[in-house]
Order: structure tokens, then C-alpha cells, then sequence
């Protein structure tokens, strides 16, 4: 039955395969460049709550005295991770425009020293964009022997330009076991994809 | 009207095709089970997908039916909520990758060449592999069943990292499956491609193909660009799983939220590909049994296409409550209600198609009738869901439950419905038996509504989805539904008593076994021969 068809169908077919085999291979592909994408995105508009991991400098502006927003500390352990992170003050209220220092303390509650880190996240995710850390422990991994506390401080800055809306900014971190944590994801950036 | 029929075939043509298929018998050698396993016939293929997807439709079918039986009180009477979990979650993956995707794809083989006077499919070698693929995938897919660890439990759409951190080690098989059922459906959709673009009988331009064609031409190019995208993101989740990566891990600086947008990249458009040929089916039937052409053709081949376009810019009406911020909100809002534009019209001109119509009530114009007035109560409530600030309401209650399975069970399930009563008399040469048809019409629309009506009341009143166990307010709602899936649930024995006589006996159909019936395909013997337009037909362009 198939024989039948002539030498022009047959090469239409063939062309008509050719460009859709095309047109799929090119969606493979989008597919996997979404990652990237996805964290370039993120970064540029701050939307998945992710804030800079290294220290940024003090952005020099007049303190906003007319303004008062609040921002909060929460922290969050994992399952498998023995350790305990608290913030010693829950929340400040600040200017914007005014640097501030809060602290927190880390602590082993296991019996083998293991690596971890805090990872910060933003709520709500705009604000991470005027949030700028001048010092954080959540730049590095932290690695404590069995039983050790660990203080550390986080000096950060909202900057003027916060849009007016927001009066609370809470700022989340959740550590995770880095030791024996899986190494990175090939298609995540390193620079948007952490901290 | 008859003027505009598409002249029967001569005798002869008849003769030749019949002789045709008799030889063609001697030399297609395998018999038996061997002659399913290695048949490139399209219409073969094209049975054996209906006989998958059926198969499929029970299987999951069972599936909801323990949900329901959960469900029918409150407190824990028969499962554990692990197991109601797996439940839940197979019965979604099965109904719509097992039941109603291959029941689009085996109407389009045996209708597809039919409806554009082609032979065969444009590669019928390849049309094979992509049908045994589906065996062997949901084979696969069952058997984690039985695994240590159970099934899946993770929901239809596994969010991360769900399906990744705390999956059960059968996930791995899981997305496996998954593959394999993507690549059958990148291959058939590759296929009916082909086949529409390259073996239209000469005379038929594209404005003037049948709009189960038009459909599923436009269906076709949603799958190639939207599996791709499930294939990447399993795999991603097969990485992560398996090889330590973290696309979806925070702990190791992936986003969760990166899979939600990924899945409803692909969820979205794979909506419309399981309603756009049911579209095209409905828009078949209608006109056939109003005895009236089809109103507004070339806007109801625009506005599938607009459909398909905006499914690509809507998917984030999924996740409102991720925390995206307003003006996302807002965009994903009024592009998701764009929507209601391109399907408006198409209700609009089914209605109007019906509008002073010479009327008649045969199976097939049942099925398509409770299509049109189910499929735009779900429409309705997929409008509201639409509206941002009361989806903070609505977002995974039984109300959600309640809109999807109004769209693809009295939506596309009806319609795939709908076609197989159309087509029995052109697969079979015999008309369904009429008084058992109607029972099973009425049985199973009067489940349907029983089922998932009520769904929305308690949707409305706060009950999650996917909970094994519910606070006693909801008990009267889940018990009318549990009763009503019940209802629904054998009533398709009827579908399948139905189906069976009419492959054995029933009153013979002709060749044109509607009255207002006007496609290619009526112009071949009813049971169509194996081989059937060898030679292109004669086609008379309709004016549409």
C-alpha cells in the first residue's frame, strides 16, 4: 500500500519529519535552558526571594527617618541534621537606609561533627532585592564539631528604594547538611542558585 | 444539501478496494497474535489504541472507585492514607496518560487517513513502535504497584520535592515509564503530522479538512512542543533522585518553585491536548445530526489555534499561592480569562449550528449534546478559579477537583464517547444497539452530575484534595458523590456490553451510516475494508 506513493510524497514526508525532528530537538533544548533562565530571572528581578551570596558594601544614603519597617528572623533546622540555629533578637524595626546587626547562634546538638549551611530566602520576595548584607554567616558553610556553638553576626541594610508597600520583611534560614548533602546540579548557576 | 455531498465511489472503485484488501490478506503473512504485534495498518493500529485506552479507562477507573469507597464516610474504613495516596495518584497518571491521550491518538489513525482520503498513515512502521511503547510503559507503571515501598503517592503532577526527596524508591520506575509514554506520543504526534500536511487527497486544501483534523493537527504541534518539556523536567527529577544533582534540592541551591513552573509549562498545554480533538469530535457530530453545515468553520479552526497559542502564557494560574508577585498575579489572571474568548466562539457556533437545526437524538448527538452544556459548566468554574484572589480560596479543594474533572470526564471522555458511537457503524458495519446505548447515555450522565456536582460544594466549603479522611461536614456531599461514582463507574460496563454486540451483530449500517454524515470517510464500505483509498479520492470542497 505504501509502495504506491510517489517519489514526492515520499520526499515531502521525509521534509516534513525533518522539520518537526527540528522543532523538537529545539524544545529539548529549551527545556534544559529554562534552569538557567529560570535563576538569570530570578536574579534580576529578585523574584524567587534569593538574596546575593557575598558581602555587598554599605549603600551610602541619608537614613529614611519617616519610615519604619520591620523585619524578622526565622530559622528552620532539616531532617537529618542535628543542629539547632536561632536568631537571638526575632525581629527589628529599622529605617531604611540604616545598617543594623543582629546575631545568631549556631549549635552542634549531635555527636559527629558535620558541615551545613543557612540558606536565606525572602518573604516578600520583592524586598530581596533591597536587602543587602554587608556580613552573614550564610556566605560560607559552617562546620562544627560535636557539641559546639557557634555566634555569628548578620549586619545587613534596606536600602531607600524598598517599594513603599512593604512595612515587614522576613527573612527565612533554613540550614541543610552540606557534608553529606549531593554536590550541586550541573544546570543551576552558581551565582543565583544559592545563598 | 445532498448537492454538496461528496459523490460516492463507483462500484467499481468499491470492487478494486475489496479485491485489494483480499490480496493484500494472502501476503500479510503473520496471523494470530503475531499480526497485532507487528500491523502497520492504520486502522488496526488505530483499534488497538481503543482497546489499550479502554483498558486503561478501567484500570484507573477501579482506582477511583477505592478512592470513592474511602471517601463514602469519614474516618478510615478500608485504606491507608499511603495507599490512598497511591491511589489517587495512579488514577490520575493512568486516565490521562493511559485512557484519554491514546484514545485520541488511536481515533486519529483510524480517522485521520480516512477523513483525508489518505491510504495509510504517512509512516505506519513507526506508527506501530509508538503504539507499543504504551504497553510497555504502563506495564511498568502498574508494576510499582507491587514494589516495595508502593506506587507513587505524590499526586498526578509529583511537585518536588515530594516526588524527589521523600519520593518511594519506585519513582525511578515511575519516570521511566513516563518516557516512554512521552515518546509515544511525540512519535504519533510527528506522525499525524506527516500524515495531514503531505496525504490529503489533492483537491482538499487545509480550510477544507474535517475539523477532527484541523484539531488534532493543531493538538499535534502542542505535543512536540510541550513533551520535550516533560521529558526534561523527570529527567531533572531522575538526576536529582539519583545522580545528586539539585535542580529541585534547596539544599543544594535548586528551587522547588522551578518545578512548578516547568510541570505547568508542559500541565497547561497538555489541558488543551486532551480537550482540542474532543473539540473537533463534537464539532463533527453536531453538524451531522442538525443537518445543518457547521457554523463559523474557518472561526472555529482560528480560535483552536488561538487556544493553543494562550495555553503557552497561562500556566502560572496553577500556582497563585507560590507567592508570585501581583503583577504576575495579575497577568497570569486576565491572559487565563483570554481563554474564555476562543472557547466562547466555539460554544457560540455549536449552539448556533444546533439553532433551527432538523434535529435528531442518535447516541453520538446525545454524547455531543451533554458534552456542550458539562464541558462549559467546567469552563464556568474554570473562569473563577481564573480570578486570582478567590483562587487563595479555591486552591486545592475538591472545588478544583470538581472543574477539572468537569472538562475531562463529561468533556473529553464523552466526547471520545461521542466518536466511537459515530465510528462504530464505519469500524463495525453495524449500528450500536440503540435502547442499551441510551441507557448507558442517561446512566452515565446522571453519574457524572451526581459525582462531581456536589464536588463543588464542598470544594466551596474548604475540603482538600487528596485526603484520605475529612471533617463530618462534608460527609453528605462525599457521600452523593461516592454513590454517583459508583453509578458512573458501572455504568461503562454498558460502554463495553455496548461495544462488544456491536462488533458481533446489530443492524447492518451502509456505507454513509448518517443521514447528515458529510466527510471522505462515508464514502467507504461500512466496516471500512483494511485498505481503503489507494487510490486518492475524488473530493468536492465544501463550502464553508
Amino acid at each position: 500500500m505504501v509502495g504506491q506513493r510517489s517519489d514526492d510524497t515520499r520526499r515531502e514526508i521525509r521534509r516534513t519529519v525533518a522539520k518537526t525532528l527540528v522543532a523538537l530537538v529545539g524544545m529539548c533544548v529549551f527545556a534544559f535552558a529554562l534552569v538557567p533562565l529560570y535563576d538569570v530571572f530570578c536574579q534580576v528581578t529578585g523574584l524567587n526571594g534569593k538574596t546575593s551570596n557575598q558581602a555587598q558594601a554599605l549603600a551610602h544614603e541619608a537614613v529614611d527617618q519617616d519610615r519604619v519597617v520591620t523585619m524578622q528572623f526565622i530559622t528552620r533546622g532539616s531532617p537529618g541534621l542535628p543542629w539547632s540555629l536561632e536568631a537571638h533578637t526575632r525581629q527589628v524595626r529599622v529605617h531604611p537606609g540604616q545598617s543594623a546587626e543582629v546575631h545568631f547562634s549556631f549549635e552542634n546538638l549531635g555527636d559527629q561533627a558535620s558541615v551545613a549551611r543557612a540558606v536565606p530566602s525572602v518573604t516578600p520576595s520583592q524586598a530581596s532585592l533591597h536587602l543587602r548584607k554587608l556580613a552573614c554567616f550564610c556566605f560560607q558553610n559552617q562546620r562544627l564539631a560535636p557539641g559546639e556553638r557557634f555566634e555569628a553576626p548578620l549586619v545587613f541594610q534596606l536600602t531607600r528604594d524598598l517599594p513603599a508597600d512593604i512595612k515587614t520583611v522576613t527573612l527565612v534560614y533554613t540550614l541543610y547538611r552540606q557534608d553529606a548533602a549531593p554536590s550541586r546540579g550541573k544546570g543551576t548557576s552558581t551565582r543565583g542558585g544559592d545563598a | 444539501m445532498a448537492s454538496h455531498l461528496p459523490p460516492r465511489p463507483t462500484p467499481q472503485q468499491h470492487q478494486a478496494d475489496a479485491g485489494g484488501m483480499a490480496a493484500d490478506d494472502h501476503h500479510h503473512g503473520p496471523r494470530g497474535l503475531m499480526r497485532w504485534l507487528l500491523t502497520t495498518n492504520h486502522k488496526e493500529i488505530g483499534t488497538l489504541y481503543l482497546i489499550f485506552s479502554l483498558t486503561m479507562f478501567f484500570i484507573g477507573g477501579i482506582f477511583a472507585m477505592v478512592v470513592r469507597a474511602e471517601l463514602f464516610q469519614p474516618g478510615l474504613q478500608l485504606v491507608q492514607p499511603e495507599f490512598f495516596n497511591q491511589m489517587t495518584t495512579m488514577h490520575g497518571l493512568i486516565m490521562v496518560f493511559g485512557a484519554v491521550m491514546p484514545a485520541f491518538v488511536g481515533l486519529a489513525n483510524w480517522m485521520v487517513p480516512l477523513q483525508i482520503g489518505a491510504p495509510d498513515m504517512a509512516l505506519p512502521r513507526l506508527n506501530n513502535f509508538s503504539f507499543w511503547l504504551l504497553p510497555v510503559a504502563f506495564a511498568l507503571l502498574l508494576s510499582t504497584l507491587v514494589m516495595p515501598g508502593g506506587a507513587p503517592n505524590f499526586g498526578w503532577t509529583f511537585y518536588a520535592p515530594l516526588s524527589t526527596t521523600y519520593a518511594p524508591p519506585s519513582t525511578t520506575f515511575f519516570i521511566f515509564s513516563l518516557h516512554l509514554a512521552g515518546i509515544s506520543s511525540i512519535l504519533g504526534a510527528i506522525n499525524i503530522i506527516a500524515t495531514i500536511l503531505n496525504l490529503r487527497t489533492p483537491s482538499m486544501r487545509m480550510m477544507d479538512m474535517p475539523l477532527f483534523v484541523w484539531t488534532w493537527l493543531i493538538t499535534a504541534f502542542l505535543l512536540i512542543a510541550v513533551m520535550p518539556v516533560l521529558a526534561g523536567v523527570i529527567t531533572m527529577m531522575l538526576l536529582d533522585i539519583n545522580f545528586g544533582t539539585s535542580f529541585f534540592n534547596a539544599a543544594g541551591g535548586g528551587d522547588p518553585v522551578l518545578f512548578q513552573h516547568l510541570f505547568w509549562f508542559f500541565g497547561h498545554p497538555e489541558v488543551y491536548i486532551m480537550i482540542l480533538p474532543a473539540f473537533g469530535i463534537v464539532s463533527v457530530i453536531i453538524p451531522t445530526f442538525a443537518r445543518k453545515r457547521l457554523f463559523g468553520y474557518a472561526s472555529m479552526v482560528y480560535a483552536t489555534a488561538s487556544i493553543a497559542i494562550l495555553s503557552f502564557l497561562v500556566w502560572a494560574h496553577h500556582m497563585f499561592v507560590v507567592g508570585l508577585p501581583l503583577v504576575a498575579e495579575l497577568f497570569f489572571m486576565y491572559s487565563t480569562m483570554l481563554i474564555a474568548v476562543p472557547t466562547g466562539v466555539k460554544v457560540f457556533n455549536w449552539i448556533t449550528t444546533l439553532f433551527r437545526g432538523s434535529l435528531t437524538f442518535e447516541p453520538p448527538m446525545l454524547f455531543a449534546l451533554a458534552f456542550v452544556v458539562l464541558f462549559t459548566i467546567g469552563g464556568f468554574s474554570g473562569l473563577m478559579l481564573a480570578i486570582s484572589p478567590a483562587d487563595f480560596q479555591y486552591h486545592d479543594t475538591y472545588f478544583v477537583v470538581a472543574h477539572f474533572h468537569y472538562v475531562l470526564v463529561p468533556g473529553a471522555v464523552f466526547a471520545i464517547m461521542a466518536a466511537v458511537y459515530y465510528w462504530l457503524p464505519k469500524w463495525t458495519g453495524h449500528y450500536p444497539h440503540t435502547r442499551l446505548s441510551q441507557w448507558h447515555f442517561w446512566l452515565s450522565v446522571i453519574g457524572v452530575n451526581l459525582t462531581f456536582f456536589p464536588m463543588h460544594f464542598a470544594g466551596l466549603a474548604g475540603m482538600p484534595r487528596r485526603i484520605p479522611d475529612y471533617a463530618l461536614q462534608f460527609a453528605d456531599f462525599n457521600m452523593i458523590t461516592s454513590i454517583g461514582a459508583f453509578m458512573f463507574g458501572a455504568s461503562q460496563l454498558l460502554f463495553v456490553a455496548v461495544v462488544v454486540l456491536c462488533v458481533r451483530r446489530g443492524e447492518k449500517a451502509p456505507a454513509k451510516a448518517w443521514d447528515g454524515a458529510e466527510d471522505l470517510e462515508w464514502t467507504v464500505p461500512s466496516p471500512a475494508p483494511l485498505h481503503t483509498f489507494e487510490t486518492p479520492p475524488h473530493f468536492e470542497p465544501h463550502r464553508h
